[in-house]
Formats: C-alpha cells, structure tokens, sequence
C-alpha cells in the first residue's frame, strides 16, 4: 500500500541536515505525502465518474482507459428510468426496472424528518436539562447518556418486533418512529451549548414577564442556530446512509431508501457481466444530494468536526 | 443513530458524566410542571426505542423465537450453545481480525493527515477534500470499491497486471476479504478521524513548538515528545468511538462478500442478522448481541482506564 508509507517520509525527510535545506526538503517531501494522500482519497471518485459514462460492455475492451469508454449518458438514463428496456440491454444493463424516484422520494423524507424531529424534541429537552429545575434532572440525564453505550443493533432486533407488532413492516412510519423522538447523542451535544448561553439575557426576560417557551423559542433558539444546524447537517448524512435499520423494516418497494435499493440492484445484476456502469451511475446520483449539501456548507461541516466551538 | 461502523463526533473531552458545570443546583422554585412538557417527547422517545427494546433484548436472549409465533423461555440455553457454536467463535476472530486492521491503519493515516494539515496548512478545501469519503455510505463505498478491485477489470488489478505480479481477487479470496473490507473503510473513515486528531492537535498551544524548536528540537523529535503525550486523551477517546464502530461492522460486507468465501469474512454483526432474519432464530441472535453489547462494554472500559482518557498531561 503507497499509504502506509506516508509517515516514514515524514520521519526520512525530517532527519537533521543542514538547517535551510532540512526545512525546504521536509516540507517537500510532507506535501508529497499530503498529495499523495489526497489522491488516494480523490481518485475513487473520479473513477466512479469515468465509469458512470462509459458503456458497459465496452468497458471490458479497455479497462484501464482513464477517459470514459465509448462516451454515454446511457447509464444515467437507465438509472433515472428514462431508457426503455431495449435501450438498457442494448449497452450492458438489465433491462429491468428501477424505481430510482420513489427509491429518492423515500430517502429525502425518511431523512428530513427523522433529522427534523431529533433535532426539535431534542432541543427542548436539551433546555429542561441545562436551565430548568427539577428533581431527579441529573439522574434522568445520566441514565439518557449511558444509553450511548449500547450498541445500536442491540436495541434494533427488539425495535424490529415492536415495529412488526404495529403492523408498520414496509411503511415510512415504521422506518421513521424510532429516530423520530430522539437520540442521546443529540440531547447531550445541544445541553452543552445551552450551558453555554449567557444567562443574564434570560434573567432580563424573565424580568420582563417572559416565560419558559417564550425564553426557549425567542432567545435560546436563536442563539443556537450554529450548532443546531452543525447537529441537524451531522445528523442528515448519518441517517441518509443508515442502512442496518433501513434494511430490517424497508426491505419492500413502498418504504425502500437509497442505500437499500442500491444492495439490492447490485444483487440483481449477473455475475457474470455485470453493468458497472449502470451501478457506477446509481451510486453517482445516490449520493449527488448529500455531495451538494455538503458543497453548500462545506466549511460548516468540516469546522463542525472535532472539538471546535463544542466547549 | 448510526450505522454499524459510522463514529459520531466527539464533545468536550474534559466532561464528566452526572455532572451539574455551569447548571445551578435544585434548590429554590422547581420546574417540574414545565420541564415535564418540554422533555416529554424525548422521553418517550427514550422509554419505548431505548430502554424497554432494551430490557426485552436481554429476555428474548433468554427465549427460543422464531419470529412467527410467541417467545418461549429456555434459560440460559441461547448461550451454553454459543460457546460450542464454532461459527459464533469464528465471528468473533475474524471481527477482531477486522478490528486491528482496520483501526491500526486508520489511526496511523488520520495521526499522520492531522499532522501534515497541522504543520502545513490551515486550509479548509484541504480538510473538505479529505472528509469526501465519509459523506458518502458505507454501501456506496463498498460498491465502488467492489468495482476498483474487480478481478477481472478493475483499475487496481489492471494495475498489479500491469506491475507483472498475479491479480488478487480481493473479495473472493478467504486472506485477502477481511483486509480488503477493513482498508475499504479505512479509506472511508481516515479523514473523518483526521479531523478529530486535528481539532486535538488545535488544543496543543503553539509555544510549546516555539520552546522545543529553539532548544534544537526536530520536527521528529517534537512529534514523538510533544504532539504524541499531549494528543493522548484525544487520541483515547477517538479510539473509544472508532474500536466500538469498528467491531460493528456491517454494511461493506452485507452488501459485498454476504460473509463468504465460505465464513471468511462473516463478522459477527452480519452473523447475527443472519441468525436473527434469514434462519429465524431471534432468541439465539439476541443472545448474540447481548454479548456484542457485553464486549463493546468492556473494551470501552478497558480502553478508557488504559489511556487514562480524563486526564490531560496539558496542565
């Protein structure tokens, strides 16, 4: 692997020399580890694009072209299900039929609202938790946190039966409820802000006749628009790649997400020939929301990770 | 919630748990009535998706289920035949397998990223660039690299064909599915834990460098004597979360090698969705996860006391 040896040039190029060239060699050879490892991350993608375009049956001809074969928009076509099915075979697909919108449909709505949800009710117990004051508040806090420790399959077998038990299997409330209402996580990363507020503001208002919904939705919300959008856009990505949960209760037409849809379009494809194109295409367009978001807020989301602005 | 091997972001390295900093105490005017309404949709949340699927796990591990009719009790007998199934031990090798390449490699990628983007750059397209990866899904990933390291026409192989050497088939092989399904999601997570290291390294003040280089410090000297001390307990708590995503790995192989070839790569949370879904054993895979859960618990633990992670040398 040409990554693993990334940080032994580091350590070759930093030994001591002279201390002008020392300085201008290790920063060199840094940059080309840097480089190098950019281009490790990077190059998938454009792979993924080159192929995207490229015919699939021309794709075996030349492999290791590094333009797209036998340029098309064909792949794309079959995706978005604007190829009739003669067209599809006619380049490597499979001719049958792929629900891509619905499959879209589904993705933006169990995504926005799970997010949605979380975030609000999330929020407001985040504010009971750092403002208000009740017995036992603590406690119940703690008891929240240590569910983080649970890994989430644990929870998701008997969520599965209870789902099951509702008679929710293969519907959007099914897949939906159970991130709807909140996560640890949320309400932990949204109290530390909320201790964070000032509180003389609040104790102005307060003066003023203001009362806790009033204080919530007028002066801590709005305070608080940084990192509830950092947690909304973090917690976006997570639940439009979730797949484990998705596949329990979505698994059918109606309530079939992205991530699912594409398994399963991998699993119909034939062994022997499949249509890298095409599925080089889904992914593509699968993942275009999620890459435009993050091009939209791309410096929020990368300042956002980490320990910034969480104290 | 997150999938199988997805990290969530780390907060504030210096909280402990059950604490009150910043709050004020209790006594005086209580909120109760209030407070009730404004946790309430989050408790209700917590009480029916958290704690009763909770407590239910550990009784349907205690019941045999098949899903169709009512759970029927049988003790402990889930788990006196898990410690004799061969599967269930195999699972629990080749997660570990999977645990320590995947997490040796990524951590050592995202200490050296952080540290070249901390020495070099303080550019935000650069972070931008290196987080791509993981904004993408696991079976996303999976996919595309399902293709990269096609056997037959696939990039990484035209290139080993093209070196001279024998192509590998990367997924098909039982040696090679576990490495090549941890360096997948190496790929897909080093910038996200870069990015973690980096915001530890942000906390490392400046002079500390300024102090060690005009003692006539190397850079090298300084890494290994100042950033790596100081990083611990940042270090140590990304470790917590990326070893507990790791050991739940799912999506890249639920969507690439289905465990095969043969059990090679059947790690154990595949394992139990097997047992649990495709064979109708739900009893047995609950009890499954709960030692999941038990194992999970207990390397935290362990992790968190080895690296001492509450503690800053940064005094």
């Amino acid at each position: 692997m040409a990554t693993t040896t990334a940080p032994s040039r580091v350590a070759a190029a930093t030994e001591p020399e002279t201390q002008g060239r020392r300085i201008n060699l290790g920063r060199v050879a840094a940059w080309t580890a840097m480089i190098i490892l950019i281009l490790i991350t990077l190059f998938p993608f454009y792979w993924m694009l080159r192929t995207a375009f490229s015919t699939s049956k021309s794709l075996f001809t030349d492999p290791a072209s590094l333009l797209p074969v036998d340029f098309t928009t064909g792949a794309f076509q079959r995706v978005l299900g604007l190829a009739t099915p003669a067209e599809a075979q006619a380049e490597g697909g499979s001719g049958a039929a792929v629900n891509f919108w619905l499959y879209l449909r589904n993705s933006v709505i169990f995504a926005t609202l799970t997010t949605a949800g979380q975030v609000f009710f999330c929020a407001l117990a985040a504010y009971a938790f750092a403002r208000l004051r009740w017995p036992g508040r603590d406690i119940v806090f703690f008891v929240f946190l240590t569910s983080l420790m649970v890994p989430p399959i644990f929870t998701m077998l008997p969520n599965f039966i209870l789902i099951r038990n509702l008679g929710l299997i293969n519907t959007m409330p099914g897949l939906i409820l159970p991130f709807f209402l909140m996560t640890p996580f949320a309400i932990f990363f949204l109290r530390q802000f909320f201790l964070g507020i000032s509180k003389e503001i609040e104790e102005a208002a307060k003066i003023d006749g203001a009362g806790h919904w009033r204080i919530f939705f007028q002066i801590v919300l709005p305070m608080s628009t940084a990192p509830i959008v950092t947690l909304f856009i973090l917690t976006f990505i997570n639940m439009w790649n979730e797949y484990f949960w998705p596949l329990l209760v979505g698994s059918g037409e109606n309530a079939r997400v992205l991530t699912v849809a594409i398994g399963v379009f991998r699993s119909q494809t034939p062994q022997g020939s499949p249509d890298w194109a095409g599925l080089m295409a889904a992914v593509l367009v699968a993942a275009l929301p999620i890459l435009i978001l993050f091009f939209a807020f791309a410096k929020k989301i990368v300042n956002s990770i980490g320990f910034s602005g969480l104290k | 919630m997150t999938t199988a091997d997805t990290v969530e972001p780390i907060v504030g390295a210096d909280y402990k748990p059950g604490g009150v900093r910043g709050t004020d105490k209790p006594p005086g005017r209580s909120d109760i009535g209030i407070a009730l309404i404004f946790i309430l949709p989050a408790l209700i949340g917590f009480l029916v998706f958290y704690l009763y699927p909770f407590i239910r796990g550990f009784y349907f591990s205690l019941t045999r289920y098949n899903l169709l009719g009512t759970p029927t009790f049988i003790g402990f007998d889930n788990f006196t035949r898990l410690f004799q199934d061969p599967l269930f031990w195999n699972a629990i090798l080749v997660t570990v397998e999977y645990v320590v390449i995947n997490i040796v490699l990524q951590t050592i990628l995202a200490i050296a990223i952080a540290v070249l983007m901390h020495r070099l750059t303080q550019s935000t397209v650069i972070r931008g660039l290196i987080l791509l990866p993981f904004l993408i899904s696991n079976v996303i990933a999976a996919m595309l690299w399902f293709w990269l390291l096609d056997f037959q026409i696939g990039i990484v192989n035209e290139f080993i064909a093209f070196l001279g050497l024998d192509r590998i088939a990367f997924f098909g092989d039982s040696a090679w599915a576990i490495p090549t399904i941890a360096v997948v999601n190496v790929w897909r997570h080093m910038g996200y834990t870069a990015l973690l290291v980096f915001a530890g390294l942000q906390t490392i003040p400046n002079y500390v460098y300024e102090a060690a280089s005009v003692d006539g410090s190397t850079e090298w000297k300084s890494f290994w004597r100042i950033t790596m001390p100081l990083l611990r307990p940042v270090l140590a708590l990304v470790l917590v979360i990326t070893v507990t995503g790791s050991f739940q790995v799912f999506d890249t192989v639920a969507v690439t090698t289905k465990g095969g070839p043969g059990n090679a790569s059947r790690v154990i949370q595949f394992y139990i969705y097997q047992k649990g879904f495709t064979e109708g054993q739900f009893g047995y895979a609950s009890a499954l996860s709960v030692i999941l859960f038990i194992i999970l618990a207990s390397v935290a633990l362990f992790q968190l006391r080895m690296l001492r992670a509450g503690e800053s040398d940064l005094a």
